[in-house]
């Protein structure tokens, strides 16, 4: 007797596992891949963005999907791009056949993002790009609209943009140097030698002779350089008080802390996305002091009401500063989810017709997707003042403050913009000797 | 004078990195492409002791060669020996070691970019160049290696036993000399040699689990364009391409991502001229 009751028990149990495991198994959720270099803090920051907008999400219900409600599920995938961009076709191909996901959310470097964007319109699936920056990504869609409408660029805005934000730093830095030490600017480029720098290298070539400052010469070391003291030391031949740095590499925390080391007298702007992160002081041993680059957040700046939530939840979350890949955060919160719930469905095409008509708020500005020249939708963000901007940001002992922008005017007519939390640009002592 | 110093120094961290690995392939004919993994371990394990445990940089040095040769000689008695009979056994088997320890150092310190204190701060200028203290503690490194390795097989009996394997491993048997053993001791030479350059270079680079990569290709290059095995070569060829960069750097700053591609150009063009490079022996199929 006992033993028939043990296991009548025992296949009441085993039933109700099966039944909840069958439920389980017909939950339907949303599958969002995020793709990044997971071992790198890029593909990390992908991976908390995303899990931090698929809790918050989750944690209200779902997303209302017409009069269903569904649970957002992340399936993570390493690219591996910073060090092998053909590992990321494998990582973006495996998203699509095992995984089956719904949507992808990530990618990092241009040479990664241009055959996994390929493989995601292949499935057209709907892919936003968190991390290249290069133009010919969005092209693409505007050039073959039908094939590539399912990419839309998440963040950082364009090259093209970026050129001309970092061209204001450098406009900024220009007149602080002119102001406080009297010298005429001379201007160094110093760029990895990657795809994404190219546009901007000659775009800089073109430019800076035009703002009036002498440009000095162009070196261009490996992004993986780990040694630039005969760059530098040719820099500081050349009496380059300047430096317009390109870099997206570990060649950026090399250039910053030899030049520091080395008190090369000239103030580092432009773009050094090892800079952007909270390890850098740590990384240059504090010799990456004054470098300012280009940044999408800085403690304490506020682009809007939305900025200081994500801020102060990322970093009581992951206890660092988050780089602009966490703007997975605002790809699935603002960009995809909305538009779900407007269309009431997965469907990859309707969702497309309805993002790329709307303008709206991320924590980082306002998104508003660009048509190109003959009036078909690129999917690019828009850039200036009301739309997306960056920041400029600067290490000050040891803390990464904004200085950019400051009552800066896109153009004569324009408005000033300031963002709440901008302060000075500093230079370096040893540049005042 | 700008390109006299930057080739001096670079020549000098080549050197350093090359002198090991034409040490082990000149004496036991292993080619050891894990010997930069092993430069990168000590790095990190420099890192751990100095910045996570907070010990001093010189004992951390000093703990970081003696583990790493320690973590060489295990991995030369369990990979390398079993299978040193068949050299392109050994070679995918460094390589998979090398593969081995970069995964090991990612999982336990992620892709993240580190790097350690110098251990001598500071810089002086001559010509107008400015140069690290720490480089010019690498260079005198190397210096001071050198003559510790030359004096160790020239004026040694250890030293004599291990050329004289080198010279013919067979003879050297039927002489007494426990061939397997000298090939043990000279790997952990090496090895030593590269937690050494890990200790000295360290503080000028950037950690990274992939940090071996790099170096790796312009090592080879440089010993093979010294001739396989010849330390001098190793010395003067280190010498040689260090210039070559230098000069690509000041005379094509746009090019500068060039100048490992124009290093290894230079070693083909000198390898065409005299293909067992510059001190190196031409290969006989059997000694």
């Amino acid at each position: 007797m006992k033993k028939s009751f043990v296991g009548w028990v025992l296949f009441l149990v085993a039933g109700l596992a099966l039944l909840a495991g069958s439920f389980a198994v017909e939950a339907k959720t949303i599958k969002i891949g995020v793709i990044g270099p997971m071992q790198s803090i890029e593909g990390r920051h992908h991976w908390d963005g995303a899990t931090m907008a698929a809790e918050e999400i989750n944690a209200k219900g779902g997303v209302q999907v017409g009069k269903e409600k569904m649970k957002i599920e992340l399936v993570k995938a390493d690219s591996n791009e910073d060090k092998n961009p053909a590992d990321a076709a494998n990582a973006m191909e495996r998203l699509m056949t095992k995984d089956k996901v719904d949507f992808v959310v990530g990618g990092f470097r241009t040479e990664a993002v241009l055959p996994m964007q390929d493989i995601a319109m292949d499935y057209k699936k709907i892919f936003i790009g968190c991390g290249a920056a290069t133009d010919s990504i969005c092209d693409r869609v505007g050039k073959d609209y039908d094939r590539y409408k399912y990419f839309f660029r998440g963040t950082p805005f364009k090259s093209s943009y970026l050129a001309r934000t970092c061209f204001a730093h450098v406009g900024l830095c220009a007149a602080v140097i002119k102001n406080e030490l009297k010298v005429p600017v001379k201007v160094a480029i110093v760029a990895e030698k990657l795809a994404w720098t190219e546009g901007m290298v000659k775009a800089a070539q073109g430019v800076i002779p035009k703002m009036g400052l002498e440009l000095v010469g162009t070196w261009q070391p490996s992004a993986l350089a780990t040694d630039v003291t005969a760059e530098l030391s040719a820099i500081q031949k050349s009496g380059a008080n300047l430096i317009f740095t390109i870099f997206s590499g570990s060649v950026g925390i090399t250039f910053a802390r030899q030049a520091g080391e080395l008190k090369i007298p000239a103030l580092q702007v432009g773009i050094n996305v090892e800079s952007q992160k909270d390890g850098f002081w740590e990384a240059t041993k504090g010799m990456g002091n004054y470098v300012l680059t280009m940044n999408t957040y800085a403690r304490g700046v506020e682009y809007n009401e939305l900025t200081k939530p994500f801020m102060d939840q990322y970093i009581n979350r992951f206890k660092t500063t988050p780089t602009y890949t966490a703007d997975t955060y605002a790809a699935i919160v603002y960009s995809l989810v909305p538009s779900i719930e407007a269309v009431g469905s997965l469907d990859a095409d309707k969702i497309v017709a309805n993002l790329e008509n709307r303008t709206y708020k991320v924590p980082s500005g306002v998104n508003k997707y660009e048509k190109n020249a003959e009036g078909k939708p690129t999917h690019d963000l828009t850039w200036g003042p009301g739309y997306l901007t960056s920041l400029g940001v600067q290490w000050q002992d040891g803390k990464l403050v904004g200085v950019w922008p400051n009552k800066w005017k896109a153009t004569p007519d324009a408005p000033e913009v300031t963002y709440k939390g901008i302060i000075p640009v500093k230079l370096p002592p040893w540049m005042k000797k | 004078m700008n390109i006299i110093i930057t080739g001096l120094i670079s020549g000098s961290l080549l050197a350093l990195l090359a002198i090991g690995f034409s040490l082990i392939f000149g004496v036991a004919r292993i080619v050891n492409i894990a010997h930069t993994a092993f430069y990168m371990v000590a790095a990190y394990c420099i890192y751990y002791l100095s910045i996570g445990l907070g010990l001093n940089a010189i004992l951390s040095m000093l703990i970081a060669v003696a583990g790493v040769t320690i973590i060489g000689l295990l991995a030369y008695k369990l990979v390398i020996d079993p299978i040193r009979e068949h050299e392109a056994a050994v070679l995918i088997a460094t390589i998979a070691l090398a593969m081995f320890f970069q995964e090991v150092v990612l999982q336990l310190f992620t892709g993240d970019y580190r790097s350690v204190d110098f251990l001598i701060q500071g810089f002086f200028t001559i010509g107008g160049n400015k140069i690290f203290y720490q480089q010019l503690l690498t260079f005198g490194v190397v210096l001071v290696i050198l003559l510790v390795v030359w004096f160790l097989l020239m004026k040694t009996r250890l030293g004599l036993a291990i050329r004289s394997t080198a010279e013919d491993r067979e003879v050297a048997n039927l002489m007494g000399m426990n061939e397997s053993r000298l090939a043990m001791i000279t790997m952990g030479i090496s090895v030593a040699l590269a937690g050494i350059t890990g200790a000295v270079i360290g503080p000028l680079m950037v950690l990274t689990p992939h940090m071996w990569m790099e170096p790796l290709i312009i090592m080879m290059a440089v010993v093979v364009l010294g001739g396989l095995g010849s330390i001098k070569g190793s010395f003067i060829a280190a010498y040689i391409l260090g210039f070559t960069e230098a000069l690509v750097v000041f005379l094509v700053p746009t090019g500068a991502f060039l100048k490992g591609p124009v290093a290894l150009t230079t070693m083909i063009l000198v390898l065409l001229i005299r293909p067992e490079g510059l001190f190196g022996v031409a290969f006989e199929e059997e000694r």
